[in-house]
């Protein structure tokens, strides 16, 4: 193991930086970060044991315990259980002869589930090793199952398990054609990097993220820094359940999306930056390195590019599982080897982000758009969507309709034509944005997606009929949970809090009061958490109850107060031991 | 001419680079915190600091004073909530004061009396945690740990050691101390070591000094937390 | 009926200090009696609630007779009132609530030390205990709470006269306390 480690150490340059893709290392070697391998680790970086166990503690694919030889995880996304995941769950779980969170009795493989893999178009879906696999099916498991007790290693299995489909539905102005290799640098110097940023602000860009910041003044911000090391970096952690846009465009457009960031770095005067990828699509990395590389042989990375006098390379950071990282500032946290905590803001990223120098942070369909504005120029993009959500946006449609998939469309269209696009039917309403945005019912649906009405990261999940909302408000707020990063009181305690009383009223518990003791919670969360995780956490809850008071009313019991847990069950160990089943030895819920 | 903002419609005369929070303490007006300290690195974490910045809630403790705040601080909305906060941490943990050696001279418990909190109000979680007595002059009980992150501070900035650490994720956080075996008889902590006197709360305690102040002459009997705090931190180390 | 106020009183899983503590009112008490009555509670023979304005609960819920006592108090009185560390968090008793039950029946009936004729009882005069000790809210909806353990004679009078007085009851500083 020493050597193993002494030579990760090496090949990531001696640096505590590199400590979480170091970690990866190990843990995709040995299955766990033993304490031995922490105390080497230790001493090489030169850094305390308790940071190391830290990060291994916060990041949801490592692991201090061993995890067996085959680690599988399965995505629990409210889109997996609409395809008839927790089936496939017990069913590979039984196969396998192991429970759902264990590792099995002779330590060669693990079950357990994560969040959304972003494969929502294509799932049930979990990944192995690492590895993302799709479509889960029994046929599917069976082979799974066998090619593991044979112990086939990963590398042998067959390529048609890790197949991943990039499902393009609908292409607009970005998606239609990627931009040639090196076009949009050769205009930029060509026109001058003023003049370029000019283009940008003309365009109207808004980051594509989420919170819509004019990408534009970003980065004239940045540009304004004393400090002259300055970092891009390009935010692939595409965490947020049912989006899958990213993947798509890093498999497919990922030139345009690295020609963006270099004209970035042209522009803000960065010398370094970092594509921080999740770790759910590690399948993409060795790609992606290999377009790096043509890319530095073109000359459109590295020294002196296009023979411009820009010196500017581009680094791949992988997580290791982490919604929260997704978050700018915890994504400069975990980039620096850390666990992903956001950090306190002002000061911003721009003025002090990665090693507190100036750094830019935008999402991967930002940088596409920017290398497209930089090609055909400010107006043409501004002349797509509405005033205030210029260009068009691309969506991931997934849930229930005939066509899943990667959808480009002008800003300001209707929900109206994307569900009629999509062949959905019967629709009972749509999740706009993930967990951490809205839900919008069957009577809003002549609304429009925009940072003025509808404003999405791109996740657009389709709810038929048939489907139970509290299902998927139960499944969204159980995420929040597990994905707290638990820095702050009102996120860690709240997001809790908020599934027990959840719990409580789905479960048939609740009574009277009980409605606005979930609301009063949902406003302490909402109101008081650190960052935008905690901020968002009670959406779900507060979105659905807006829309159907009656669908929460109809859980409650007429009496005016009961207890948030099953009485009677919690007398079961003592019943057993005593060996009682008299009629003392019962509770009812609730008096009669 | 120095720059001022206002709290609950009191002006305040600030200094460059200070946050809401020491300017509001150099000026005797007390906001309830739990993780911040004078004199160490702002951390921002438990959110009972929590005022209104020109209609924008923002931690007192780690957010910058700038001329043209008008901040709200002692309201009802606040106080309410900054309560609720509190209520969080008691559930979180086992806060069992009667038996807490530190009951009486707690921060935590000193914040929950000036909220006037008189129930825990939310379903108590009863975590399954440690207590670590291998050492022979301190004890280390987690269930009264509410990750304030000032033990941790302390021992990097003042002690010069690193003795603890937080770990985990969400709920699951956890303090870690840095030592081979985890346990703190191995570590480098020291009984005068700042980190051991910071805690706010009974987490971690000094062996065999509990109880030796009588009750209604510990801190909290007989002062609010305001006025120990405006008394003791206004001065700057 | 007369018209004076009815008060029932009862300990559930706690040690009756907060009973004590109440009688510390000394010759308050007299005044008291002027005013209120004695519904159930250790100071009468009353064996069941009837009707009554407050209920003063000491202690948690750690088994099956708890919690039909407490949903006695809950269906009978106005004003049910948490009285105490342990009918707030569950107090000392709730320190066993991360054992596991069987270990704690375990230790106490079978391999604890001096134990003669190991046995778990399982009489079923006895009331059963529940897997964890639960605070009385999360078994009934509370009304009042008064910290403390014990809370000081001057804790329930304060809370008495007022409410007896139709103030909205109010403990000031000095008064709230959580040991
Ligand atoms: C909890 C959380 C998760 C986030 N996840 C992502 C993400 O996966 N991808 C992303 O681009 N932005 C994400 N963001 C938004 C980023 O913080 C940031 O605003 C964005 O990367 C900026 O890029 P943009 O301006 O191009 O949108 C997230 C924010 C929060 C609060
Ligand atoms: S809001 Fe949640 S995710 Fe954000 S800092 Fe607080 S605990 Fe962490
Ligand atoms: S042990 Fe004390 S000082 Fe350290 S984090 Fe916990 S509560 Fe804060
Ligand atoms: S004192 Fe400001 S967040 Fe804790």
């Amino acid at each position: 193991m020493k050597e193993f480690i002494q030579k990760q150490f090496e090949k990531n340059h001696l640096q505590s930086v590199k400590l979480l893709s170091i970690l990866r290392e190990i843990q995709a070697e040995f299955h766990f970060i033993s304490k031995d391998a922490i105390e080497i680790l230790a001493n090489l970086l030169k850094i305390e044991r308790t940071q190391i166990i830290s990060v291994v503690e916060f990041y949801h694919f490592l692991s201090l315990e061993f995890r067996g030889k085959y680690e599988i995880f399965l995505s629990d996304s409210i889109t997996d259980h609409m395809l008839d995941k927790q089936s496939l769950a017990n069913y590979f779980a039984k196969k396998l002869g192991v429970k759902l969170g264990q590792l099995r009795g002779d330590g060669l493989v693990s079950l357990d589930n994560t969040a959304c893999t972003g494969m929502c178009d294509q799932g049930p879906a979990g990944l192995i090793n690492g590895y993302a696999i799709t479509q889960l099916s029994k046929p599917r498991i069976d082979e799974i199952v066998s090619l593991i007790e044979q112990q086939v290693p990963v590398e042998d299995w067959s390529k048609e398990i890790f197949k991943v489909a990039d499902n393009i539905c609908k292409t607009d102005l970005l998606l239609t054609e990627e931009i040639s290799q090196g076009s949009a640098l050769q205009n930029t110097f060509k026109q001058g990097l003023t003049e370029t940023l000019a283009e940008i602000n003309l365009s109207g860009l808004r980051g594509r993220g989420g919170a819509g910041f004019n990408t534009a003044m970003k980065w004239q911000f940045c540009s304004q820094e004393k400090e002259t090391a300055r970092y891009v970096v390009c935010n692939a952690d595409e965490g947020e359940p049912g989006t899958f846009k990213d993947r798509v465009l890093l498999n497919q457009y990922a030139h345009q999306v690295f020609e963006g960031m270099t004209l970035c770095a042209a522009i803000i005067g960065a010398k370094a930056g970092f594509l921080y990828l999740r770790a759910e699509y590690l399948h993409l990395y060795s790609k992606l390195e290999a377009i790096l590389a043509n890319r530095r042989d073109n000359n459109l990375l590295g020294k002196n590019i296009l023979k411009q006098g820009v010196d500017f390379d581009i680094e791949i950071r992988l997580g290791a599982g982490a919604y929260i990282c997704g978050e700018e500032s915890a994504l400069i946290e975990s980039l620096e080897g850390k666990a992903g905590i956001p950090r306190n803001r002002p000061p911003y990223p721009v003025v002090e982000g990665y090693l507190n120098k100036p750094t830019v942070v935008n999402n991967v369909e930002t940088f596409l758009a920017a290398a497209k504005i930089a090609l055909i120029g400010g107006q043409a993009f501004a002349n797509l969507g509405t005033k205030q959500s210029t260009g068009t946006k691309i969506l991931s449609i997934s849930g229930d309709c005939e066509h899943r998939g990667i959808y480009e469309y002008p800003f300001g269209t209707t929900i109206n034509t994307i569900l009629n696009n999509c062949g959905a039917k019967d629709v009972l309403g749509i999740q706009i944005g993930g967990p951490s945005g809205t839900f919008i019912s069957n009577q809003e649906f002549d609304r429009v997606i925009g940072f003025e009405d509808l404003a999405t990261g791109g996740s657009f999940i389709i709810f038929n009929q048939q489907r139970n909302i509290l299902d998927s408000v139960r499944n969204f707020t159980d995420f929040f949970v597990d994905e707290s990063c638990g820095f702050c009181t009102p996120c860690r305690v709240g997001t809790s809090l908020l599934k027990k009383q959840l719990d409580k009223i789905v479960d048939g518990h609740g009574s009277a009061g009980d409605i606005v003791a979930l609301e009063e919670i949902c406003q302490l969360v909402k109101n008081y958490s650190h960052c935008g995780l905690g901020q968002t956490a009670a959406n779900p809850i507060l979105t659905t109850l807006q829309r159907y008071p009656e669908v929460y009313q109809k859980q409650l019991k007429a009496i005016s107060y009961e207890p948030g847990f099953d009485l009677n069950a919690s007398l079961a160990p003592a019943r057993k031991l005593a060996n009682r089943d008299d009629a003392g030895a019962y509770l009812a819920q609730v008096e009669d | 001419m120095s720059e001022t903002i206002t709290i609950d419609g009191k002006e305040i005369p600030f200094k460059a680079g200070q946050t809401i929070i020491e300017a509001a303490t150099a000026a005797g007006v007390y906001i309830p915190h739990l993780c911040h300290k004078p004199g160490y690195k702002p951390h921002g974490s438990c959110k009972l600091c929590t005022v209104n910045v020109n209609g924008r809630r923002c931690s007192a403790c780690t957010f910058p004073a700038a001329t043209g705040q008008a901040i709200l601080n002692k309201t009802q909305e606040l106080e309410d909530n900054r309560r609720k906060i509190t209520q969080m941490l008691f559930v979180e943990g086992n806060h069992f004061c009667p038996s807490c050696e530190k009951t009486g001279n707690c921060q935590l418990q000193g914040v929950a009396y000036y909220l006037a909190m008189k129930d825990n109000h939310f379903p108590h979680f009863f975590a399954n945690r440690e207590l670590d007595a291998s050492h022979p002059d301190l004890l280390i009980d987690h269930n009264r740990c509410i990750f304030c992150n000032l033990c941790v501070r302390a021992s990097q900035e003042k002690d010069g050691k690193n003795v603890f650490a937080i770990s985990g994720r969400g709920i699951n956080k956890r303090l870690i101390i840095n030592s081979k075996t985890g346990l703190l008889k191995d570590s480098d902590i020291e009984v005068n070591d700042c980190a051991v006197q910071v805690c706010p709360t009974g987490a971690i305690l000094e062996k065999r000094k509990g109880y030796s102040t009588p009750i209604g002459q510990r801190i909290y009997d007989t002062q609010q937390i305001d006025q120990v705090s405006l008394t003791q931190e206004t001065v700057y180390e | 009926m007369s018209d004076k106020i009815r008060v029932a009183t009862t300990s559930l899983a706690g040690c009756f200090g907060c009973h004590m503590s109440f009688l510390d009112i000394d010759e308050r008490l007299l005044k008291l009696a002027e005013l209120v009555e004695f519904d159930r509670s250790p100071i009468t023979d009353i064996e069941h609630c009837s009707d009554c304005d407050i209920g003063l609960i000491e202690g948690g819920v750690c088994n099956a007779e708890n919690v039909h006592v407490l949903r006695e108090f809950r269906k009978n009185c106005k004003i049910l009132v948490a009285v105490g560390a342990c009918s707030i968090n569950g107090g000392l008793p709730a320190m066993r609530n991360h054992i596991p039950l069987e270990e704690c029946l375990n230790e106490a009936y079978i391999k604890g030390i001096g134990v003669e004729n190991p046995q778990i009882p399982n009489d079923p005069e006895l009331p059963l205990l529940l897997d964890k000790v639960y605070p009385i809210h999360e078994i009934v909806k509370v009304d009042y709470y008064l910290p403390g353990c014990p809370p000081s004679a001057d804790v329930f009078w304060t809370f008495l006269t007022d409410l007896i007085e139709g103030r909205e009851p109010s403990l000031p500083y000095e008064l709230v306390h959580y040991d």
